[in-house]
């Protein structure tokens, strides 16, 4: 099958996100004094197992963002030119093909065989009855629904949880066999070590969350070929798939947003901070006007004017998935900008407690240039501001698409996220029996993520800020627990 | 301090100026009025007749900065600029697209979002602090531990659940207090039950946590250490010296929100029905009317800069080692 690659310009963000990140990381692996405050994060046993869940959001994410658009199979053949389907796929959508393409009538329940609501059926000697018909994929392979269905799942979830079991057996060896190769004291020897707990990485942890992992993504993947095991929503599309589809949208939210703003907080918090005068006077106003306008007012009307912008020159976008990819970029260009008054004010009051110490001063004297200054003695000294508050920030921002979504000014419509799917489900609230999977799949999907968001960038802050690392020492609190930093911004509250 | 109060009263002003300037570009300049009246009557098939009528209705058929048809001062304020944008400062906001005064609306709409904002800061504050210093008079032991866990939890759901949820159990379930919409004088309380609980509810984690840092900073100290010293009480210690002096980072902290209750909450009284000024943004964000939407952003940041003076005020209030020059 023929294809012709796509690369939106989200992705485009994300893949530059992701080498940043690898440059990054080789960086830090050169030197030895970046890597320690890394060491911290790495023993602690909530943040590696929180990272551990997040990898797994992290691959679902990276396969949604390979976008192409498969050819369109045409009987003319050996025309030369292939056509392109307008659909813009993602290699997620190709291994979820099932998923996608086994679409109901409506709702449906989760592991149901019938649809949610009654339909005239006609019976073969022509007579017609009210009546739940049966799916046409969901449960599909059952003879007798009401017997056998019990059984069946139980079965197929016991077979998917024991295939996830061997994998995570061969994990764990392997894990074994490189960390016995390390101490030269042999395989048994080291995972006797992880599962007493005596290891300075907290491999237990990471071992017992993977397992979890494992467990139910096997039984969901053993069971999602033959069940809607979250359910179909209104148009009777899978919930489970949208989940999927939702985790990269959270993602790419929670990350670009940071990384869009990241440029311009650090140019003029620097600037203000080291140059005062009237830069400084300049920047304060910038950001302190911006600050003054409560945040979700300020998103709402831009992103109503961006709206009106959309509609009103629809020739710029040639996808469906192009219009909704480029909303998306710009909901977290205005997110970034909203969010970015708070990291340039810590960066400039960072600035200006940084350009009086004594080894800046001594480098002034020295008649070095204000830029080398900057590049080689205050950034490489704001950096763990950066980093945390980039952290911090990924939570607030995957719950704040929920509730922009919410309000109207969030995704596309047309783009699946959390926000979208509450909204929808919001609406059968009132049906009565409820309509209550999507909501549960959204929930449990978006607690998974923020929860391991949180507990992760926990472990990051307190490994890097040396308030909260002395506030521990000093209180002897339990040395793994983390107090928390200023509360996430909500942006319920404030309107 | 009346001198400091007027001089900050001063510096506000660039700013509203500033915020002025920002709604001004964004919803005039970035889009043409004749983009916004084609997006409301609809993209394709619109004659020019209607656009120019729209404009009419709406007095957005003028130029925008500098009008060349009118003689002497005229020429600058017969414009969009100075009668959208420059008359918030006199709080003339102007009709909404179903043609009632905003003004109005706003005043009117200002108390049922008081009616639950105000409960939901006080009880909130009192709340919050009493499990903070709970969690910090057990510190390092595993009712802190799990009470972090908790807050920990309670931070990773999205406002929506504590709404739906709440709304599910309490009025659908249990049928203790309906299930949305507002009352006059002495029904309003039993509507305004749930949205109360869940508001406290819903920031119950991240506030928690975040006084707890601040107590445990307190803790610290070592005026504390000169307390224990002197054979106080444990109890006595952080009751008296630590909550004492802990209380000013966070009544500080909460002042500035204080001007903003009068906007409401946006979620809340959308799901819950209640006709405050939340739901009267969000009602004009869905049918696109960017006067309200324009308002309510000018109110806004003059409440958020209120609430800024008022923390500096209270600075000096609480804490007396604090002078305003």
């Amino acid at each position: 099958m023929s294809f012709k690659p796509v690369i939106l310009w989200t992705d485009a963000l994300v893949y530059l996100l992701v080498a940043g990140l690898f440059v990054f990381a080789w960086y830090v692996w050169r030197n030895e004094h970046l890597l320690v405050p890394w060491r911290r994060v790495a023993h602690s046993a909530s943040g590696m197992s929180a990272l551990t869940v997040l990898v797994f959001f992290i691959s679902v994410g990276m396969l949604d963002t390979m976008h192409f658009r498969p050819a369109i199979e045409n009987g003319g053949g050996g025309m030369g030119e292939t056509a392109y389907s307008v659909e813009v796929l993602s290699l997620l959508d190709l291994v979820a093909a099932p998923l996608r393409t086994r679409v109901e009538k409506t709702y449906s329940a989760p592991f149901a065989a019938h649809l949610y609501a009654k339909e005239t059926v006609e019976l073969p000697d022509g007579g017609q009855v009210r009546e739940f018909p049966r799916l046409k994929y969901g449960g599909a392979h059952l003879q007798d629904p009401e017997t056998e269905r019990m059984a069946d799942v139980i079965r197929r979830s016991a077979a998917g949880a024991a295939m996830g079991l061997v994998i995570w057996g061969f994990a764990i060896v392997s894990l074994g066999i490189l960390l016995g190769r390390g101490d030269g004291k042999g395989w048994r020897c080291a995972l006797s070590a992880v599962f007493c707990g005596s290891t300075a990485v907290p491999w237990r942890a990471i071992c017992i969350t993977l397992a979890l992992m494992l467990l139910f993504s096997g039984a969901a993947l053993a069971l999602c070929g033959y069940y809607h095991i979250f359910g179909t929503d209104k148009v009777g599309q899978d919930v489970f798939y949208q989940s999927l589809k939702g985790v990269r949208t959270g993602l790419v939210i929670g990350t670009l947003t940071t990384l869009m703003m990241l440029p311009f907080a650090l140019l003029l918090g620097i600037t203000a901070g080291y140059f005062r005068g009237w830069a400084d006077d300049i920047i304060q106003y910038l950001y302190t006007t911006l600050s003054s306008i409560p945040g979700v007012l300020l998103i709402a009307a831009a992103v109503l004017m961006m709206q009106v912008y959309m509609e009103t020159h629809p020739e710029l976008f040639d996808t469906i998935a192009a219009r909704a990819d480029l909303r998306l970029l710009f909901l977290c260009l205005i997110l970034g900008v909203t969010s970015w008054t708070g990291l340039c004010r810590l960066l400039r009051g960072e600035a200006l407690k940084l350009r009086e110490m004594e080894y800046i001063q001594a480098a002034h004297a020295f008649g070095v240039s204000h830029w080398r200054i900057i590049t080689r003695h205050i950034l490489p000294n704001v950096m763990h501001i950066v980093l945390i508050s980039t952290v911090m920030d990924f939570s607030g921002l995957v719950l704040a698409e929920a509730v922009l979504s919410y309000v109207g000014v969030g995704v596309d419509p047309s783009m699946i996220s959390f926000g979208t799917m509450i909204n929808a489900a919001r609406l059968e609230m009132a049906r009565e029996p409820m309509v209550w999977w999507a909501l549960l799949a959204a929930f449990t999907f978006m607690f998974a993520l923020v929860l391991s968001a949180n507990l992760f960038a926990d472990a990051v802050q307190s490994a890097f800020d040396p308030r909260i690392r002395i506030l521990s020492i000093k209180t002897g609190a339990l040395r793994r627990k983390k107090s928390g930093g200023e509360p996430a911004r909500t942006y319920s509250e404030t309107p | 301090m009346l001198n400091y109060i007027i001089r900050r009263l001063f510096y506000a002003i660039p700013i509203l100026i500033g915020v002025n300037l920002i709604t001004f570009t964004l919803f005039f300049v970035v889009n043409t009025p004749d983009d916004m009246a084609r997006m409301q009557l609809g993209i394709k098939r619109v004659t020019p007749d209607a656009i120019i009528k729209w404009k009419q209705e709406r007095g957005y058929d003028k130029p925008l900065l500098f009008n060349e048809g009118e003689q002497g001062l005229a020429q600058l304020t017969r414009t969009i600029f100075f009668e959208k944008s420059v008359a918030m400062f006199a709080f003339r906001f102007g009709r909404a697209d179903d043609g009632r005064d905003i003004a109005y609306e706003i005043k009117s709409r200002m108390m049922p979002s008081l009616a639950i904002a105000l409960p939901v800061f006080v009880l909130g504050l009192g709340v919050y602090v009493v499990f903070a210093l709970t969690m910090v008079f057990f510190r390092a032991t595993y009712v802190d531990f799990w009470g972090v866990v908790l807050c920990v939890a309670l931070m990773s759901i999205s406002s929506l659940f504590y709404i739906i949820a709440g709304q599910f159990l309490i009025s659908k379930l249990w049928h203790l207090v309906p299930i949305s919409g507002y009352g006059q004088h002495m029904d309003v309380a039993k509507f305004l039950v749930l949205p109360v609980i869940i508001g406290v509810a819903s920031s119950a984690g991240a506030n928690t946590r975040w006084y707890r840092t601040l107590f445990l900073e307190e803790m610290g100290k070592d005026y504390v250490r000169t307390a224990r010293a002197k054979g106080l009480a444990e109890s006595i210690v952080l009751f008296r010296h630590v909550l004492r002096n802990a209380l000013i980072p966070i009544l500080t902290g909460a002042v500035v929100v204080i001007p903003l209750l009068f906007l409401g909450s946006l979620i809340a009284e959308s799901f819950f029905g209640i006709p405050g000024l939340g739901s009267y943004t969000i009602d004009a964000i869905n049918s696109q009317d960017f006067a309200v939407v324009r308002a309510m952003v000018f109110l806004g940041s003059l409440l958020y800069i209120v609430g800024l003076i008022l923390t500096d005020i209270s600075y000096t209030l609480v804490d007396p080692r604090i002078r305003l020059e």
